[in-house]
């Protein structure tokens, strides 16, 4: 099991928690078992069938970019953390 | 009991002297010492030895330690004359430094003979005594406060992070303050852009923004630019000999604009954004670390970018994003110190949390990359509300 900050403009979608736990080995697995149980966030995180590019994903301090994306693994009791740009001054 | 000729002539026959001559050519080698100058703080003001190490006699054994750890190092140690330095070379031998000189004749001997004298430049009394607790600390002492003093940064926005921003980088002595924004005060700020206040309401934010300023702080000039920023104005304006940005501004397009003409103009960025109780603060140094679009190659779709004005923002939020932005900014420009390059530092102010994740130069990044495709201005509006590519 993960744990997966939720961004505030995110929050809407999963009925305004912080932060939720979700399951998987992979980082794609954890984000799909939390859309699975909040359905809306899809159309949030997805563009095109891919993850959307303004959606920065972060394992353990690291963009999961630089490692194996979506395939890369999640230990037990992980923090994910997805970061959207935010613009605001 | 000795007088102090008898002192001083002993003294002066256990350590070894140089000539202003010898010293001079010593100095142009290229293993010069270090010389030390151990007179009064007045004489130092009035010129001394270039390169020069100051630390007055009265604290020479109590400091020297510190600034000088090093007891191999060669030195040499004048006064006006030879003589105080001549106990002063004979107290640093005494505390293990390994080679030592006085300079024989002193600093006068050295000006009589035309050699290169450097003139520091000097805080003023009101200077000294109001960024006290500046030269108090090792890191800025007088020569960071004079670096400060001749700073120059540049903010967009005079907002809920401009705000902080300015005041702080205004008290810190950062000598020439350029802000650009082309809004009006409106009530609704209030609640946040502390440099403004009731009594401007409706007036350009850059005139209020530069009147709290330079009332805090007489030796701040505020250069207003009451205009947006655009790729019309940006190269007029980071033309203008800025040593870094702080970026303040509530929208994408001029965020994306900024970074683009930051990278190409060669300007370090200290990016601050907030929203509701999240701020996210980096720096942005182009050469040294990655840029904005490395970090978001593209803005979200504005359904999930909420502006404040839209989403609304924790009054205090900007105070303490924009407040670490002006840290460093100061740092970047003290060249102190280990800046955000590289690091995101996240804050949630509902859980009192600091979170950090890294942020790696693309090395396919279009406008930092080894092989840019955006090498000049595009319409920044219309890339903000582009549709998304698949990441």
């Amino acid at each position: 099991m993960a744990r997966v900050r939720i961004p505030p403009t995110l929050r809407n979608e999963v009925g305004g928690a912080r932060e939720l736990e979700a399951h998987g080995a992979t980082v794609g697995e954890v984000i799909d078992d939390l859309v699975e149980r909040h359905p809306a966030l899809r159309a949030q995180l997805f563009q095109n069938g891919g993850l959307g590019s303004f959606v920065n994903v972060y394992l353990g301090g690291e963009d999961v970019r630089m490692r194996d994306g979506l395939e890369t693994p999640v230990d037990e009791g992980a923090t994910i953390i997805l970061l959207p740009a935010m613009a605001g001054g | 009991m000795a007088t102090y000729r008898e002192l001083l002539a002993r003294v002066k026959e256990e350590i070894d002297e140089i000539s202003t001559v010898e010293a001079q050519e010593r100095l142009a080698s290229s293993d010069s010492p270090l010389f030390v100058d151990v007179r009064e703080p007045d004489e130092w003001d009035e010129g001394h030895i270039p390169g020069a190490l100051y630390t007055g006699r009265g604290r020479l054994e109590q400091r020297i330690e510190g600034l000088v750890p090093d007891k191999s190092r060669p030195l040499v140690v004048y006064c006006s004359g030879g003589s105080r330095s001549a106990f002063a070379a004979k107290a640093l031998e005494d505390l293990g430094y390994e080679d030592v000189v006085n300079l024989a004749g002193g600093f006068s001997d050295w000006k009589r003979n035309g050699f290169e004298v450097t003139i520091p430049r000097v805080l003023s009394p009101e200077q000294r005594a109001r960024y006290s607790r500046h030269l108090l600390i090792p890191e800025v002492g007088e020569d960071g406060q004079q670096r400060l003093l001749d700073a120059r940064v540049l903010l967009i926005g005079a907002g809920g992070l401009g705000s902080p921003a300015s005041l702080y980088l205004g008290a810190a002595g950062v000598g020439t303050i350029g802000i650009v924004d082309a809004d009006v005060v409106d009530d609704s700020n209030l609640q946040r852009q502390v440099v403004h206040s009731t009594d401007r309401l409706g007036e350009p934010k850059v005139l209020s923004a530069k009147r709290t300023v330079e009332a805090l702080n007489p030796d701040v000039r505020v250069i207003p630019y009451e205009e947006r920023l655009t790729a019309e104005n940006v190269d007029r304006i980071l033309s203008e000999g800025w040593d870094v940005i702080v970026d303040g501004a509530d929208n994408f397009p001029t965020r994306y604009l900024l970074n683009d003409a930051s990278v190409w103009h060669d300007i370090p960025v200290v990016h601050g954004s907030i929203f509701r109780f999240e701020g996210q603060v980096t720096v942005f140094s182009p050469g040294h670390g990655p840029c904005y679009r490395c970090l978001f190659p593209q803005p979200p779709p504005p359904e999930l970018a909420p502006s404040c004005a839209e989403g609304g923002v924790l009054g205090v939020l900007p105070g303490i994003i924009g407040s670490i932005q002006a840290s460093e900014a100061l740092k970047l420009i003290l060249d102190r110190g280990d800046s955000l390059v590289g690091r995101l530092l996240l804050f949630d102010a509902l859980g009192t949390t600091f979170d950090e994740v890294s942020v790696r130069r693309n090395t396919e990044c279009p406008v930092c990359g080894d092989h840019p495709t955006i090498t000049e201005y595009v319409d920044y509006v219309e890339f903000c509300n582009t549709p998304l590519q698949i990441g």
